[in-house]
């Protein structure tokens, strides 16, 4: 084989530092981490602190401890349709906001898009401008605007549009729900879709009219086709958090809005079930690395 | 492989013809952007079966031209006219134009085939109709081994030719060209216009093309617009604008001029032989030159005198007749071009004049040299003067 003067055998040390960095961060940060889960789910509860059975007890004792290890905790959860309920409703209510989030972030996307250039700096910061305050303090605005004597009805009063006895009814809901995750990720849907679109060359357009193709027609011939690797990356990134959002379903969501990372929660620390949450885990995130890998592919192919 | 060559070249002159009635019309057309006027005032007739060619720097208004004409512009004022129908409020997508993109602006993500196809299924014509035309497209211009390639699998000349067989299939009223073969190297270039007056004259159709490149709009076209800042100089065949160009601008604009600024002498002189024009006179810094020519301006104006370097000859020997059309200098420089040489001649006042001369034999040592003392000497007929 040819040596080239970029092959690795030659590489300077920085080089090498630069490479191993992202990765020493992975199996730091989520590789050890994740492993420790795995391990914990395999085992039972404890009356301890914290409520599970020591991660590793020395290799003196290793046949003893693996011994151990069951796959119990998955058995119960697939025994109790809670929790296949709850990732079921998880995935449904992460695809119907993903599919919310198109059809908002997609027009606004593409307005800025053909925005004359000098505006679109200035679409862009707004796009970005609710990142500078606290994700935190942003979900608990939407209970002040939804509750039932919030902001909404004072506003629907005000205007008419609502007798003065009656009051909204969305707080606590999956429809807060949904407005929550849709205010929520729609910066991380335009964006992708944003880059998509601002490449398209607007002569295709010119052509697509040149050969008797009429606008609106045009638009599903040519700009969304070529559009599509922003639409996948845009859905993929708004899909894959939604699915294991707690914090909004927590603050707006009603008592029969399931989602697993909920119940994650409650069996940590409501329940104190470590290795079973732990499992659940697991679960998660193998239902979510399998779109990771789709959307790998895509990308690849994209390339 | 022998070439076949398409229907001999006719003569074909309707813009001479006063009752012939113009295919597209442009009629005072105007079109400004803020303060600046890309188009100004301009009207032009171009008939049918014409391959016509706005020919201009960049920023002349020749695009915007045009893009009115496909409908993605409006004139701000005038008329354009197709087959006597105004085209005024007519979107592109229902005008009989195809265009040709100078970017070629072929569909990324659909193949060969089916770009081709997209004006057709606009159309909605029949899917077996659809795939006989695409066929007949891709033999036309010899792309049926790459019909399920995507663009970016083919070269520059292929995606030039998928361009065009797009913008012919519907068989559009008029081709527009937008610098088509711009991007192209030269060979190819040179064989790609050929291919296109082919075209044209095979299907009959009207083609205008936008270009910068005087060389093309020579080769291809019935007749040349030379457009500057908005308006047309001169509309007329290739060869009158080579020979008889009616300003500076297209004298310069055109191939290579050399012009001496003079004055008028003499004009009505007796013409050489009963049928020639007359002869007229002028003096340029003390150089005497007569030009068969009716006089277009009066004794004592200012004008120019225009020759082509290939009309200039140059010769070490003194010519019998020194008075008038004859100059004396230094060769200051040459320009060996293959068939042909330039030589750069320094005169005794300093002017330098441009002459050429074909490269009859095959000798490598041309028998005039830098530094040599020469002679030019040019006919009556030879150059001409102009007041613009």
């Amino acid at each position: 084989m040819a040596e080239t003067p970029t092959s690795f055998a030659k590489a300077s040390p920085s080089r090498w530092l630069i490479v191993t960095i992202p990765y020493l961060w992975l199996v730091l940060f989520f590789a050890a981490p994740f492993f420790i889960i795995f391990k914990i789910s395999l085992s039972d509860t404890a009356i301890a602190m914290p409520p599970y059975e020591p991660v590793f007890e020395g290799f003196a004792s290793l046949g003893d401890f693996l011994s151990k290890l069951d796959f119990e905790n998955y058995q119960s959860l697939w025994g109790d349709s809670l929790y296949l309920s709850a990732y079921l409703s998880s995935l449904r209510i992460a695809a119907i906001s993903t599919l919310l989030l198109l059809m908002i972030g997609y027009p606004m996307a593409l307005a800025m898009a053909r925005a004359p250039s000098t505006i679109r700096p200035t679409l862009m910061m707004m796009v970005i401008l609710p990142f500078w305050t606290s994700f935190l303090i942003r979900v608990y605005a939407w209970i002040g605007i939804l509750k039932p004597e919030g902001l909404l009805t004072a506003a629907l009063h005000a205007v008419g549009l609502m007798a003065p006895d009656q009051q909204v009814e969305i707080y606590r809901t999956d429809y807060a729900v949904f407005i929550g995750i849709v205010y929520s990720y729609l910066p991380f849907m335009v964006l992708p879709l944003y880059s998509a679109l601002e490449k398209l060359d607007g002569t295709l357009l010119e052509a697509a009219s040149d050969l008797g193709c009429p606008p609106w027609k045009a638009f599903w011939k040519i700009t969304f086709p070529l559009s599509l690797p922003g639409v996948i990356a845009g859905s993929m990134i708004c899909f894959i958090p939604i699915t294991g959002e707690f914090v909004i379903p927590d603050l707006l969501g009603g008592p029969e809005t399931l989602m697993i990372g909920r119940t994650l929660w409650v069996e940590f620390f409501g329940n104190r079930d470590w290795p079973l949450a732990s499992a659940v885990a697991v679960v998660l995130l193998l239902a979510l690395v399998v779109p990771i890998v789709i959307f790998q592919n895509q990308q690849q192919k994209v390339r | 492989m022998a070439k076949s060559l398409g229907p001999v070249k006719r003569k074909f002159s309707p813009w001479t013809d006063p009752s012939a009635t113009p295919f597209i019309r442009f009629e005072n057309v105007t079109k400004t952007y803020g303060d600046f006027t890309a188009v100004d005032n301009l009207t032009l007739d171009i008939y049918e079966r014409e391959f016509f060619s706005l020919l201009g720097p960049s920023g002349c208004g020749k695009t915007t031209l045009m893009r009115m004409l496909a409908g993605f512009e409006e004139p701000t004022s005038g008329r354009i006219l197709l087959q006597g129908q105004d085209l005024a409020g007519v979107p592109p997508y229902r005008r009989p134009t195809n265009m040709m993109f100078q970017s070629y602006a072929l569909f990324p993500h659909m193949t060969v085939e089916k770009n081709i196809a997209f004006g057709l299924e606009q159309d909605g014509l029949q899917k077996a109709d659809i795939k006989a035309r695409v066929e007949e497209m891709l033999k036309l211009v010899k792309l049926e081994p790459f019909a399920k390639r995507k663009p970016a699998q083919l070269s520059g000349g292929q995606r030039q030719r998928v361009a065009l067989a797009r913008s012919l299939a519907k068989q559009p009223k008029v081709l527009l060209l937008d610098e088509p073969l711009g991007a192209l190297d030269r060979k190819l270039r040179e064989e790609t216009q050929f291919e296109l007056m082919d075209i044209q004259h095979t299907l009959g159709l009207t083609f205008l093309i936008v270009t910068h490149d005087q060389e093309e709009a020579m080769t291809v076209s019935d007749r040349i617009a030379v457009m500057d800042k908005g308006v047309i100089v001169q509309v007329a065949t290739p060869a009158e604008i080579y020979e008889a160009p009616n300003c500076r601008y297209v004298a310069d604009f055109i191939g290579d001029i050399n012009i001496l600024e003079g004055k008028v002498t003499a004009e009505g002189g007796a013409p050489v032989s009963p049928g020639h024009p007359p002869v007229m006179t002028l003096v340029s810094e003390g150089l005497q030159i007569a030009v068969e020519q009716e006089c277009p301006a009066a004794v004592g104006d200012a004008v120019a005198f225009a020759v082509r370097p290939e009309k200039v000859r140059i010769s070490l020997d003194q010519p019998a007749d020194t008075a008038v059309n004859a100059a004396h200098g230094e060769v200051w420089d040459i320009g060996y071009l293959g068939d042909f040489s330039v030589f750069l001649v320094k005169l005794d006042d300093g002017r330098i004049i441009r002459a050429a001369q074909a490269n009859v034999s095959r000798l490598v040592d041309r028998p005039i040299t830098y530094g040599d003392k020469v002679w030019l000497k040019w006919p009556l007929d030879a150059g001409l003067v102009l007041t613009r």
